[in-house]
């Protein structure tokens, strides 16, 4: 990705939630859902958010579409290969004219989808909203997205009701494209779904984004499909970045002991792979009360003195690769291509 | 406890339909397979092919308007006297006092989502104690005991307190683990496991099998694990059967399955998954086509819109059955057996 324009850069963002108690609702404490994350995106790649459930991928993604107001930190995004403009403290009128290029897919075609509007009310309806008055232009161009997305034209009076899960997908990915936006920010866009159809999902994702340069920030919990798609990757614990890194260096050479371990609990297709699994003790850290220093250190193997005390900074280890540990320079951590060298496939 | 090669579950030929005011739902269409003893079978497909609806008829829960319609269960056990008979579920009354008997204290089930198979008003602890009580001749204080010891086998930290717990207090993770030692109360002989990480993350998922493998290697009991994943399938199953719109399209020693595949639908979906060590951004092979609305089941083989070696005349027109193809392998595809000779 070198001499590529960066869309999107995210410095030090966090989200609190309020916990609040009592008859006056008074806040005791903070969830920190994302507490400080900092990362930074290239136009035309698709850059990947993993972690396991409660890190704050849906919340970081949710800060960046400004559908949360972030508690702090900076969301530079970048309009129309023009200059940088940090969108974390705009004013809903500020806002308007950015938003049409960001747009959001949602895991679940299912709840996602007004039952009550045809697909032409859904997959125009932001078209409406951006002043295309006039309904034979919206007819034209929701026909055209259908086609783009794989549905036939026939369908733009159906309801979603009618349609598979797969294909209420590619309606919410129809609207989304709508406006022409640069950045799709994708929440789980394959998790809901069976296995072939999250196949056909991913393709039409790929050749979308080769076809109109889109750019994707995808999030994800499910490791295999994220190597899949990604070309670079940042692995979240806790409301935290913890390692980023292009996609085949991070899984094959992690440098975080969390990223290790997230890699080596990946149940492999493969009954000749059945290998030892590095099985984490206890369970992730609740965000109104992490632990000191290092979030990962109850559970770290390699924990020292140290981790318990100092919180570790995201820092270079490599050029484009970045890790928060302690110990990133001097654990040899086992990657993906440490298993045994899988089966080829069938004929 | 390793049995012999017997059996302890067999279903043959199991139909289950729902009769719904749309039309009939043939929900299992004629599954057969074996479970033994120390043994984990895998069973596999995509949603709605069948796999819980396979459970809840072993257990004789099958809800309105749902019921099997043919075939047999058959429970092999193994009395004192060392003759062992095989008593058929099937003709037993699904409310009857041996069916109820035998559902939780011989076949246990373990579901996707622990907190719906939970009591919310009753504590674990309290739950374990009743579950045991039911169906073994014990005090409250030893099933009290036998709670907290099944507790922290299945690895809840803390276990004397977490008798005490109410299930919504605990995480997704602890609360399956809850759900697994309320399962192992009556020491099932069958553990039947619907989903059971599918809500969990991988980590998480990593603990709960690694728990799983490791009760069956200590008490020896059959394992049923339903899953749609196929990596949890490969980590897991000794025997592997694959479904399809209700069907069973092969069947087999794990191994063979994914190593030596020769179903085109279950070829077809092991290419179409994703995994840690593919290329990132090439196109995936896809299955064309999507899984047929079950009130429209082709006529034929099932899965003949969507295979890419359909004969036409032969898989639109008859029905392929398990033939074996191999050492335990079973397939029913119309490429490994000959085609009925009928005249249609
Ligand atoms: N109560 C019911 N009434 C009518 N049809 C039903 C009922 N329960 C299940 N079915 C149908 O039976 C078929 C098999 O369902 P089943 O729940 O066994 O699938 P599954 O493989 O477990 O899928 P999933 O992975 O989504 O749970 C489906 O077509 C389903 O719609
Ligand atoms: N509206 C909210 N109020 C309080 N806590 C919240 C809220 N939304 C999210 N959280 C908490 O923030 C953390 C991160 O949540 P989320 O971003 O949704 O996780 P993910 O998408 O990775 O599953 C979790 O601990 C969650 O419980
Ligand atoms: S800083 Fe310490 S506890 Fe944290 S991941 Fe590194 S070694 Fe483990
Ligand atoms: S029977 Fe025919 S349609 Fe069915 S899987 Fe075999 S070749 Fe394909
Ligand atoms: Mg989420
Ligand atoms: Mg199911």
């Amino acid at each position: 990705m070198e001499n590529e324009q960066v869309l999107l850069e995210v410095k030090g963002l966090r989200k609190f939630f309020p916990i609040r108690k009592g008859f006056w609702q008074r806040a005791v404490g903070h969830v920190r859902a994302v507490d400080g994350i900092d990362f930074h995106v290239y136009k035309g790649e698709t850059f990947g958010i993993v972690g396991e459930s409660g890190c704050g991928k849906t919340t970081a993604s949710r800060c960046i579409v400004r559908a949360l107001q972030p508690t702090a930190g900076e969301i530079h995004f970048r309009v129309n290969d023009g200059e940088m403009t940090d969108v974390a403290n705009l004013s809903r009128d500020e806002l308007q004219p950015l938003r049409r290029h960001m747009q959001m897919i949602f895991q679940d075609p299912f709840s996602s989808l007004n039952p009550r509007m045809t697909l032409f009310d859904i997959i125009g309806e932001p078209l409406l909203v951006n002043g295309v008055a006039d309904r034979r232009q919206r007819i034209e161009r929701v026909e055209e997205l259908l086609a783009l997305v794989g549905l036939r034209p026939e369908f733009l009076q159906r309801f979603p009701h009618a349609f598979s899960g797969g294909q209420r997908q590619r309606i919410g990915i129809a609207r989304a494209l709508a406006l022409n936006p640069s950045l799709i920010v994708a929440d789980e866009p394959v998790s809901a779904l069976d296995v072939s159809v999250q196949a056909q999902i991913l393709n039409l994702l790929l050749e979308l984004q080769e076809r109109l340069g889109l750019t994707y920030l995808f999030v994800a919990h499910d490791l295999s499909v994220v190597k899949h798609i990604c070309d670079r990757v940042a692995v979240m614990y806790v409301g935290r970045v913890v390692e980023t890194a292009q996609t085949q260096q991070l899984f094959e050479s992690p440098k975080h002991p969390y990223t290790e371990a997230l890699l080596s609990a990946v149940p492999q297709p493969d009954p000749t792979l059945r290998s030892q699994r590095i099985i984490l003790e206890g369970e992730v850290a609740d965000p109104a009360n992490p632990p000191s220093g290092c979030y990962f250190h109850p559970r770290c193997r390699y924990a020292v003195d140290l981790c318990r005390e100092q919180t570790p900074e995201l820092e270079e280890v490599e050029p484009g690769h970045a890790v928060s540990c302690h110990r990133a320079l001097e654990l040899d951590l086992a990657g993906t291509l440490d298993a045994p060298i899988p089966q080829t496939a069938h004929s | 406890m390793q049995d012999d090669r017997q059996p302890i579950l067999s279903v043959r030929n199991l139909k289950t339909s729902f009769f719904t005011d749309e039309g009939i739902v043939r929900a299992v269409d004629g599954a057969s397979f074996d479970v033994h003893l120390g043994q984990t079978l895998g069973i596999v497909g995509e949603s709605g092919c069948g796999k819980s609806v396979t459970a809840l008829s072993i257990l004789g829960i099958v809800p309105r308007p749902g019921r099997i319609v043919e075939g047999e269960i058959l429970l092999r056990r193994e009395p004192e006297d060392g003759q062992a008979h095989e008593i058929a579920l099937t003709s037993l009354g699904d409310s009857s006092r041996e069916m109820r008997s035998i559902r939780g204290a011989e076949i246990a089930l373990v579901f996707q989502e622990p907190m719906t198979s939970l009591s919310p008003v009753h504590t674990i602890g309290n739950q374990i104690i009743g579950a045991a009580r039911l169906h073994r001749n014990l005090t409250r204080r030893e099933a009290g005991e036998l709670a907290v010891e099944l507790l922290s086998l299945v690895g809840i930290p803390r276990a004397e307190a977490a008798i005490d717990a109410y299930p919504f207090q605990l995480s997704g993770g602890l609360r399956q683990r809850a759900l697994i030692a309320l399962a192992l109360s009556c020491e099932p002989r069958i553990l039947i496991a619907d989903e059971p990480t599918t809500a969990l993350d991988v980590t998480t998922q990593a603990q709960i099998l690694d728990l799983l493998r490791s009760l069956q290697e200590q008490n020896g009991m059959a394992i049923m694990l339903i899953t749609h994943d196929m990596g949890v399938i490969a980590e897991m199953a000794d025997q592997v059967v694959v479904m399809y719109l209700g069907r069973v399209v092969e069947e087999g020693p794990v191994e063979t399955v994914f190593g030596e595949s020769k179903h085109p639908y279950t070829q077809s979906l092991l290419r179409s998954i994703p995994s840690i060590h593919s290329t990132p951004k090439v196109q995936l092979p896809t299955i064309t086509g999507t899984i047929p609305h079950p009130y429209n089941r082709p006529a034929g083989c099932p899965f003949h819109p969507r295979c890419p070696d359909v004969i036409p005349g032969v898989c639109d027109k008859h029905e392929p059955e398990l033939h074996s193809v191999g050492d335990e392998h079973l397939v029913s595809c119309f490429l490994y057996h000959p085609v009925p000779e009928t005249i249609s």
